[in-house]
């Protein structure tokens, strides 16, 4: 690629800096030519772009073109790049900024975007709803999510996966994890071989926890299985899914877990590296996983695990889009198959488990098999929090617990699940139980909305996510997240156009049927069972 | 040394009711054209990677939860496909009117004539419906860009890209509704590394790629498709070979193009045998 034509824009020296903070110090080279140690760096692209906003506040056009220098990326694919994901600015703006959640839990606790505020979708902080997450650029960059102060778990008794939190084991101690029994499971595994993990992991039975419940013994099989070399492992921490926090709590709260549980899948795997793709609005999380990566050298046998930071896109949450995100691309979802087993990160075979998935393994190997969900508890609830029950445990019950009122409707699942009416709040909470009633537990997300909530408002706020989260690649998720979004404004007006469910309907059969990725296939389950299960709109 | 490869296994699928065998690694929408079932294509390109975004082709595959884009699924043994149930039939017709109502189709004659064959309403949204808005970027002298005639086939960025040109001029940036082909920044073409081979220009299925010269006869009115006779010639230019068909209309050359089942271009040529041709009109 020595004959691109290259954006002329130099950067900043400290731009540069930051740039070559990520990257390096420039190798020589021959004029504009890339060193042949660049060369195939491209899933450096959004590290360093990230750094230069970091430092002086956005990614200006010397910084672009400096990047994509460095990494031989064309200009134009680094401009799609940056272009893609939301919080990457393209245009000049303060240093210190400020995004305020607006998604659904949050505008049920009054969100209000100030002057000079930027509006957010879901931020992972609805126990503390409403949420801020501030990004600071300078010498010294930094973001902080507020409110800063966590609020305790909710929840005392019966925990599992949850129990070091609870007890208030140090997150940012080695010492303290390994005297709560820390790593006991890793060493477990090395006596167990990757063959012994994996048949422990099928025998309890445990399913992705991500949304799809796919069995993670099968996928683990199916990645070990694979001639190609080398293999990933990728822990999905990109939790974005309006209403879900329980994987920012895991991380924040008991880091160590998931970096063994990683560890572990790589060993059962045959992976030669592991990656954790964190969303960018998580930015505690981003430091205590990274420390615990860094302290937990030494038990991990020379296993490497690397942060990956995200920039603001839910699609990235996808795991092939997610793959495409950490290679330096747009964040796209692949057509399936090939899947991920098959042909994943870097085009290799590649085991992708959401966090509270991977944080299961440790108490499986254990011996501690009962199975428990998290469930994220936000909206018109006294106690809202992540909670832990054993699967089974009807709806009701959980709202008892968070001390949920008078309940109009339930968002179970998050944007992509659906709405439960109060006549079945007594589902349990099973996968094969909410499928059969056409709902999904999804990421575990429990919004609830009280007699006084605007549920109309709630379903315009979720067409309104669809279509800003759409990557746009496949034409039913791109055009149809507009047009039912204009649909839904059109029956809140009360100025419907004639047929104007049996539109929704069609588009949501289409979208469900004909998009590329999980995205376009869920945007209209929201607003479809609002209309089914609880009578939005009925004439 | 020459290495023996395993002869390709042949794989017997069902479509549409009709037995087929085709070879392993072929597409459903190759055991469709085997069987001469048409099946609707808009981002699909004969010289190209499907990317498989535009969603018209997509089939019914029995067992499978969701419809799947033929042009790229890979045909499995026994397949069961479906290409003309119901539920094939609306997605389509579904699909053709979301493009129809926020896209100029009006230079796109394979578009339009499936939203005939397949009844589409792209009205049915109603007059106020958000539609893709650009203006015509007229930023050189060889050839006219108009996003809003855009379908995002992502077939111009392959062809600029690794499929043919290698070039890179231009991506996809933006995202979801926003999504558009852009260069780097939006800069003019003359400040960007296109080399005007005019590869997009010819595997743009929209119009949205246009010769300038095709640009302002249409702008005139004087654009006569059907008046048009097309020869077959060789580039005079170098040595190469390059097939073209010289699109001739009133005595003039009009545009240049080469068929993509030609051996040499795949259907490329570069910016002199694309539009080095305006010395044939002058007559003085």
């Amino acid at each position: 690629m020595a004959d691109l034509r290259l954006l002329d824009a130099e950067p900043s020296e400290i731009e540069r800096g930051a740039i070559d903070a990520v990257l390096g110090a420039p190798p020589a080279t021959n004029g504009h030519r890339t060193a042949r140690a660049d060369r195939g760096s491209r899933h450096l692209l959004l590290p360093a772009l990230r750094a230069a906003q970091r430092r002086v506040g956005w990614v200006s056009e010397g910084a672009l073109g400096y990047a994509s220098r460095r990494l031989s990326v064309p200009p134009a694919e680094a401009y799609g790049v940056a272009s893609f994901y939301a919080l990457l600015a393209l245009e000049e703006r303060p240093a210190d900024v400020t995004h305020v959640c607006t998604d659904l839990a949050c505008a049920l606790k009054g969100a209000t975007v100030g002057p000079g505020e930027l509006p957010s979708p879901c931020l992972g902080l609805c126990e503390r709803a409403p949420a801020r997450y501030r990004t600071v650029a300078g010498e010294e960059p930094y973001e902080e999510q507020l409110p800063a102060e966590a609020p305790p778990l909710p929840q005392r008794d019966g925990l599992r996966l949850l129990r070091r939190i609870a007890a208030g084991v140090d997150p940012a101690s080695l010492d303290a994890y390994v005297a709560a029994g820390g790593f006991e499971a890793l060493a477990r595994a090395r006596e167990l071989g990757p063959e012994g993990v994996i048949s422990a992991v099928t025998a309890a039975g445990l399913l992705g926890r991500g949304g799809a419940a796919f069995p993670t013994g099968v996928k683990w099989e199916a990645v070990r299985g694979q001639a190609a070399q080398p293999h990933y492992v990728v822990c999905n921490a990109d939790e974005s899914e309006p209403g879900t926090f329980k994987d920012r709590v895991l991380m924040e709260s008991d880091p160590f877990a998931l970096v063994e549980a990683i560890a572990i899948a790589g060993l059962a795997t045959g992976a030669v590296k592991g990656y954790v793709y964190i969303r960018a609005e998580y930015p505690l999380a981003h430091v205590r996983v990274q420390h615990a990566i860094d302290a937990a050298a030494a038990y991990l046998d020379g296993f490497e695990i690397e942060l990956r930071i995200g920039a603001g896109a839910y699609v990235c949450g996808e795991e092939t889009a997610l793959f495409q995100s950490i290679e330096g691309k747009r964040g796209e979802p692949r057509n399936k198959p090939p899947f991920p087993v098959e042909f994943g990160l870097f085009g290799k075979p590649t085991a992708v488990n959401n966090v509270e998935t991977l944080v299961n393994v440790p108490e499986i190997l254990l011996g501690n098999t009962t199975e428990t969900r998290l469930f994220c508890l936000s909206g018109s609830v006294e106690r809202p929090g992540v909670y832990e029950v054993e699967l089974g445990t009807p709806l009701r019950e959980l709202l008892e617990l968070a001390g949920a009122g008078s309940v109009k409707a339930v968002l179970l699942g998050g944007a992509a699940g659906a709405f439960v009416g109060p006549a079945m709040l007594d589902i349990p909470l099973t996968n094969e139980d909410t499928r059969a009633a056409d709902l999904t537990l999804g990421s575990g997300v429990v919004i609830v909305y009280d007699e006084s909530a605007d549920l109309v408002g709630a379903l315009l706020r979720i067409a309104e996510f669809f279509r800003d989260e759409s990557c746009g690649q496949c034409v039913p998720c791109r055009v149809g997240t507009v047009r039912q979004e204009e649909a839904l404004h059109r029956l809140a007006a009360g100025r419907p156009h004639a047929d104007e469910l049996q539109t929704l309907a069609e588009l949501a059969q289409v979208m469900r049927d004909a998009s590329i990725c999980g995205l376009g296939q869920t945007a209209a389950n929201a607003v479809a069972s609002a209309i089914t299960n609880l009578g939005v709109f009925a004439a | 040394m020459t290495t023996l490869l395993a002869p390709k296994k042949l794989l017997e699928v069902t479509v549409d009711g009709r037995s087929v065998r085709v070879f392993e690694g072929s597409t459903i929408l190759d055991a469709c054209r085997l069987l001469g079932i048409e099946t609707p294509t808009l981002c699909y390109g004969d010289t190209l990677t499907p990317v498989n975004v535009c969603r018209v082709c997509v089939v019914e595959v029995e067992g499978a939860r969701t419809l799947v884009p033929s042009c790229s699924r890979r045909v499995e043994e026994g397949m069961v496909v479906h290409t003309d149930s119901e539920r094939v039939r609306t997605s389509r017709r579904l699909v053709l009117e979301l493009l129809g109502s926020s896209v100029d189709l009006s230079t796109a004659p394979e578009a339009l004539a499936y939203i005939d064959q397949y009844d589409a309403k792209p009205d049915r949204f109603g007059a106020d419906a958000a539609r893709v808005e650009h203006e015509v970027k007229i930023d050189n002298d060889l050839y006219v860009r108009d996003y809003s005639k855009c379908i995002l086939c992502y077939r111009c960025v392959e062809a600029c890209g690794v499929d043919h040109q290698n070039t890179f001029a231009i991506a996809v940036a933006g995202r979801g509704f926003d999504a558009h082909i852009s260069t780097e920044l939006d800069v003019a073409l003359p400040e960007s590394a296109c080399v005007y081979c005019g590869n997009c220009i010819a595997v743009c299925p929209t119009g949205a790629l246009m010769s300038k010269r095709e640009y302002d006869l249409r702008q005139d009115g004087a654009w006569d498709e059907e008046a048009q006779e097309v020869v077959t010639t060789i580039c005079p230019y170098c040595g190469v070979g390059c097939n073209l068909e010289l699109h001739v209309q009133d005595g003039e050359i009009v545009n240049v193009t080469s068929p993509d089942d030609h051996d040499v271009t795949r259907g490329n040529l570069c910016v002199k045998g694309r539009f080095g041709f305006e010395f044939t009109n002058n007559r003085t």
